[in-house]
């Protein structure tokens, strides 16, 4: 047995929105959230890391732009490359693409409309820190709020991606069928999550932090956090 | 010395531009049917103060690839210095 529970560190950016949300969803399982602030160049010990969703710096330039200059974002770098497993929630995600430790980057959505609703997403690999121990296609419903989560990346870039198995999570339909319709932003082959090559960083731009309390809804985000958890706990014990 | 330059930042050509898309689609109803490849970017000013101007230019250069565009899906070019007012 550990003698603690895994301590997941959020990052608070001005603008953040899902920081609470996030701290709450990993204390909902089993988890130590820890707030963490992007002016400080400290993650106080903390065995995982999370980059919440919302609009750090308003969005200005590029989303995630001025955010991964944020002090803090160096000790990020840091950590992800100890192996610390780090996951980018949407804003996140934009952030962890800006700064390079992701490859791709995120624009505007393909329809121009800001699209807020439920999505099913399926599992592409178990190599990441949030689906390790999930099923390959297994099938999670998620909900997606954002104007710019249109996945593209560079020719090479996209071949590299989806020739190495760096795509973590496909929009789908119910039945785990990826297609058009489903692809709610118009990311190139509807990819919602990607990983980086050694699997510690991923990130995603559904929400699980908002999908892990059965009383407000579906609870598709349980098990990628609990497998962040896991990921946490195994540098606790190492 | 201080020079004010002028950065111009630019979705990659192939690259979708869903904003360029709606500014192109609402033309017509301006009675403009005859517009194509409407494309959006950005126009960034700034004046830097420096020793000359090629040490400014090559600092600008510097700041639009690194924060003022994305390589990932922009291009940039950093059009010619002018003498600030002092």
């Amino acid at each position: 047995m550990n003698e603690r529970a895994p301590r997941i560190g959020v990052v608070t950016f001005p603008g953040s929105l899902d920081d609470r949300d996030a701290l709450r969803a990993v204390r909902l399982m089993g988890g130590d959230g820890v707030p963490l602030w992007h002016g400080e160049r400290d993650l106080h010990g903390v065995d995982g890391v999370v980059l919440p969703g919302g609009f750090s710096y308003g969005d200005y330039l590029r989303t995630g732009a001025i955010a991964r200059f944020a002090p803090v974002m160096e000790e990020v770098r840091g950590f992800a490359e100890a192996g610390g497993p780090v996951l980018g929630i949407c804003n996140g995600f934009q952030i962890l693409c800006e700064a390079g430790l992701l490859p791709g980057a995120l624009i505007r959505n393909r329809g121009l409309r800001f699209v807020c609703r439920w999505v099913h997403v399926r599992v592409e690999t178990t190599l990441s820190p949030i689906t390790a121990g999930l099923v390959p296609g297994e099938v999670l419903r998620v909900p997606v709020k954002h104007g710019e989560g249109q996945f593209v990346a560079r020719e090479d870039d996209l071949r590299r991606i989806q020739g190495e198995g760096l795509v973590v999570l496909r929009y789908c339909g119910p039945d785990g069928s990826v297609g058009d319709d489903h692809n709610v932003n118009g990311s190139t082959a509807a990819i919602a999550g990607v990983r980086n090559d050694a699997g510690n960083v991923v990130g995603l731009m559904p929400h699980p932090e908002h999908a892990v309390d059965p009383d407000l809804g579906p609870t598709g985000g349980q098990p990628m956090l609990a497998a962040l958890l896991e990921a946490a706990l195994a540098r606790v014990s190492a | 010395m201080r020079y004010t330059f002028e950065v111009l930042v630019r979705l990659k050509p192939g690259l979708l531009d869903p904003q360029g898309k709606a500014v192109e689609g609402s033309l017509p109803a301006l009675g403009w049917t005859n517009v194509s490849g409407v494309r959006v970017g950005k126009h960034v000013a700034l004046t830097v103060e420096a020793a000359d101007e090629a040490s400014a230019k090559a600092q600008v250069e510097e700041m639009a690839e690194r924060l003022l565009s994305n390589p990932v899906i922009e291009e940039f070019q950093v059009l010619a210095a002018q003498a600030a007012a002092p």
